[in-house]
């Protein structure tokens, strides 16, 4: 791998790397939503510094140069991120829709109890 | 004393609704109504405030499916016995409570469905409306060894248990529908088609229109399909 190459995709990583702990410093990123994108940025780091690993990897998925195989599995990541987003809405979506209905349910209550205490009154 | 509640999710329906609700009292003797409002731009929920009975108001349009299931978290919640779930749009002639009530009532059966189709009365509906209740009824009478002719009706009455399960986070809240009677089949309730009379409405807007359609059907093939190969929940487990 051509040295400017190498130094580029470190530089990268490194970036993605230090971006992803200031979020999470910040608490704009929660730490439950970062361990793939930290396992992205450790992945790249690992497959520029890990030359042979690189090449091996190449031969083994039958890709023609180690490049490609960075674009193959940097995609494959996000791809698994999206799906895990996924998740997440579908998740969310759920816990939405229950609390509106919760809310739904004790504005019911309330006006009920107010009618009754009226009523009495 | 045994407690019946009708459920009725309603969505801009601020013309139709207070003769549904009327009707329904003069046939039932005054049960209890609960109407859930989806989240109407129109002016339903005013209408409703003074109309007597209980309103539900979801903060937003949610979706028939969960309008529908809120009803049931609040029939679980205030110890009903039975429900009637039916639309707010007229198409389901309240004179049909009875008999729907009948079978769940008499300890048999744990939900009865309300089929358009048993009934003499002659039901019109647009070709591929009717193609699809076709197809999807063959796959729900198949997978139950069952003839089910109404795979899309939401008049319905249910018992305890089956009221226990549409309010459980298992129901599917969008489009509820053949996959939901497959899932109910398959939890071992016991289900039965009854036949009652619906009115034609040419000015009722179906859940499905366009692309919609195209997603109601992939929906639904997806949710049968994942229904059977998840494992059988008893309803003692629900």
């Amino acid at each position: 791998m051509p040295i400017r190459q190498k130094v580029f995709a470190v530089l990268i990583s490194v970036v993605i790397f230090v971006v992803i702990i200031e979020l999470v410093r910040k608490r704009k990123l929660r730490e439950e939503y970062s361990w793939l994108w930290l396992a992205t940025g450790v992945g790249l780091l690992v497959l520029t510094l890990w030359y042979n690993l690189l090449v091996a990897i190449t031969r083994f998925i039958g890709a023609a140069l180690p490049t490609s195989t960075l674009f193959f599995f940097g995609l494959i990541f996000v791809m698994l991120l999206n799906l895990h987003h996924a998740t997440k809405t579908s998740k969310l979506t759920d816990e939405v829709k229950n609390l509106a209905q919760k809310i739904a349910l004790l504005e019911q209550e309330i006006k009920s109890l107010l009618e009754y205490k009226d009523k009495k009154v | 004393m045994e407690k019946t509640l009708v459920i009725i999710p309603v969505y801009n329906e601020e013309e139709k609704i207070l003769s549904v609700i009327e009707d329904i009292n003069k046939k039932t003797h005054g049960m209890d109504i609960l109407v859930v409002n989806d989240g109407s731009a129109d002016k339903t929920e005013s209408v409703l405030e003074h109309s007597g009975v209980r309103v539900i108001n979801l903060p937003y349009h949610l979706g028939y499916g969960v309008a529908l299931q809120t009803g049931y978290k609040y029939a679980l919640e205030k110890g009903y016995d039975y429900v009637i779930q039916m639309d707010g749009d007229g198409q389901h002639d309240s004179g049909s409570i009875k008999d729907l009530l009948r079978e769940v009532r008499s300890g048999g059966i744990d939900v009865a469905i309300g089929s358009r189709f048993l009934s003499n009365k002659k039901y019109r509906t647009s070709l591929p409306r009717k193609l699809g209740m076709k197809l999807f009824g063959s796959i729900a009478s198949l997978i139950m060894g069952q003839k089910v002719t109404d795979p899309t009706s939401g008049f319905q009455a249910l018992n305890r248990r089956a009221i226990k399960f549409y309010g459980s986070d298992i129901f599917p809240c969008d489009y509820p529908d053949a996959d939901a009677i497959i899932m109910l089949h398959r939890a071992g309730f016991r289900i039965k088609e009854v036949p009652v009379i619906m009115h034609y409405d040419n000015r009722s807007k179906s859940m499905h229109h366009g692309l919609g359609i195209c997603y109601y059907i992939f929906k639904m093939f997806l949710s049968i399909f994942v229904t059977l190969l998840r494992e059988k929940s008893t309803k003692e487990e629900i």
